[in-house]
């Protein structure tokens, strides 16, 4: 539907933004042709450790008994991952270990992510694969890690035989935890993010493209006032979008802490 | 046409699902930096200024239940003072009331003995006297009964003026004698 609307339009000489849009041309073009340069997505991960590391280490300089602004801004973040993630989902007794990982990972994203949001940087730098993969992968080697320190290499079968089950449904359901549990997990961890972000990204740039077009090229009233419409259609898609950045942040440090907490606590399921 | 661009733009490496491994490596030695900066100063610091107001909240509840509790200790210990107080001056009251009795019946006993030896002595001294007047008296009746019929004997008794005189001097010697013995 969307590819016929588009097929329209462009036969009438719109080029719509494509996916490699998303990839802006590298910065320092090392072997560039194997699509390994050094690009404005990678410069963004490192401007989101300074943003993060640089506002938490201002805000807690010099902390104060009664927070000013800055700082009560920076607790608040840090207590909503510290309560509400790591405390609700691994529970009173093992939740102070992983709040620095699951607070590292909430602002990593959420930043990475708004970047999507601001002008001129505009690029959520989780919509390239690449990093949702790199992060999804660390979580994956850490929960399979702690699983195997607290219960050994039991884990695995603790993991994929579910207990209280009859023995001849077994051969069926052991294959399918197997998936669900070592395969689809992290992938839909990682893609979940990277998808979420890349069609937000890429219905911006489609919009802001699209209405520019029919504003300046279409020539037809009726076109420029659709293309009206779709700026401020785009408007509601940015603040749409502002939420998603959110949500996938929260979506994805959760899922972590769920990740952990299932690992630490496999035998009681 | 449009989506057969799409197609062959993903065919032609834009596939948004094959990562770029430098990419991958950035992030991950990132989200390294990130964790080691989070884990060695950020979190410490968050959670020692939550601690930190959890004390000072704690503490501050502590002391002020600390300073109600003193309180409480020395009301009550006034309450005490004002209660032993309250009761030591009823004791004295009452102390001095036993004694105040005491002394008036002392007191009164002792005027009693006083009026008793007082009477008891008196009724010694006329006792006394009394025997010494008798005594007195027996003594001197015979003597003057004695020398009276001495005198008598003595003179002529069918003298009527001779007798009278010598009756007046016996008694004027009796007087005599009397006032003598008085005044001895």
């Amino acid at each position: 539907m969307l590819s016929l609307v588009l097929a329209n339009v462009a036969s009438a000489g719109f080029t719509p933004p494509s996916i490699s849009d998303a990839h802006l041309p590298e910065i320092l073009p090392w072997g560039a042709e194997y699509g390994t340069g050094f690009g404005k997505q990678m410069l963004m991960v490192i401007l989101s450790i300074v943003l993060i590391s640089g506002f938490f280490m201002l805000a807690m300089r010099k902390p104060k008994l009664v927070p000013g602004k800055t700082q009560w801004l920076a607790e608040s973040g840090y207590s909503f991952v510290r309560n509400s993630i790591a405390k609700d989902i691994l529970g009173e007794k093992d939740f102070k270990a992983w709040v620095p990982l699951l607070f590292g990972l909430f602002f990593f994203v959420l930043v990475n992510n708004i970047f999507g949001a601001i002008p001129l940087l505009q690029l959520p730098s989780f919509s390239h694969a690449g990093a949702a993969y790199a992060l999804a992968l660390i979580v994956y080697v850490i929960w399979i890690g702690v699983g195997i320190r607290h219960h050994g290499p039991k884990y695995f079968k603790l993991a994929v035989v579910p207990s209280g089950v009859p023995g001849w449904i077994l051969p069926l359901l052991v294959p399918l935890e197997v998936i669900s549990n070592f395969i689809v997990r992290p992938l839909t961890h990682s893609l979940r993010l990277m998808a979420t972000m890349l069609a937000g990204h890429m219905i911006v740039m489609l919009a802001g493209t699209g209405a520019a077009y029919l504003i300046m090229e279409s020539g037809s009233l009726f076109l420029q006032g659709a293309g009206v419409l779709a700026i401020i259609g785009s408007v509601a898609l940015y603040f749409l979008e502002l939420l998603i950045m959110y949500l996938q942040a929260f979506v994805f440090t959760l899922l972590t802490a769920i990740y952990v907490q299932g690992a630490i606590a496999a035998n009681d399921h | 046409m449009i989506s057969s661009a799409l197609i062959l733009g993903a065919a032609e490496g834009a596939n948004p699902l094959v990562p770029n491994p430098w990419e991958m490596l950035v992030v991950a030695v990132g989200f390294a930096v990130l964790m080691f900066i989070v884990i060695k100063f950020i979190v410490p610091a968050l959670e020692k200024s939550y601690q930190d107001r959890v004390e000072a909240i704690e503490g501050g509840l502590a002391k002020a239940e600390k300073a109600q509790a003193e309180a409480n200790a020395m009301m009550a210990d006034y309450e005490q003072q004002l209660a032993d107080a309250r009761h030591e001056a009823n004791r004295i009251r009452e102390e001095a009331r036993t004694e105040g009795a005491q002394i008036v019946a002392e007191a009164k006993e002792r005027a009693q003995a006083e009026a008793n030896r007082i009477t008891e002595q008196a009724h010694t001294q006329i006792a006394a006297d009394r025997a010494q007047a008798a005594t007195q008296l027996r003594t001197e009746v015979g003597t003057l009964a004695t020398t009276l019929a001495g005198k008598i004997v003595g003179e002529s008794l069918d003298d009527d003026a001779r007798s009278q005189r010598v009756v007046d001097r016996f008694l004027a010697d009796l007087d005599k004698h009397q006032n003598a013995g008085v005044s001895e």
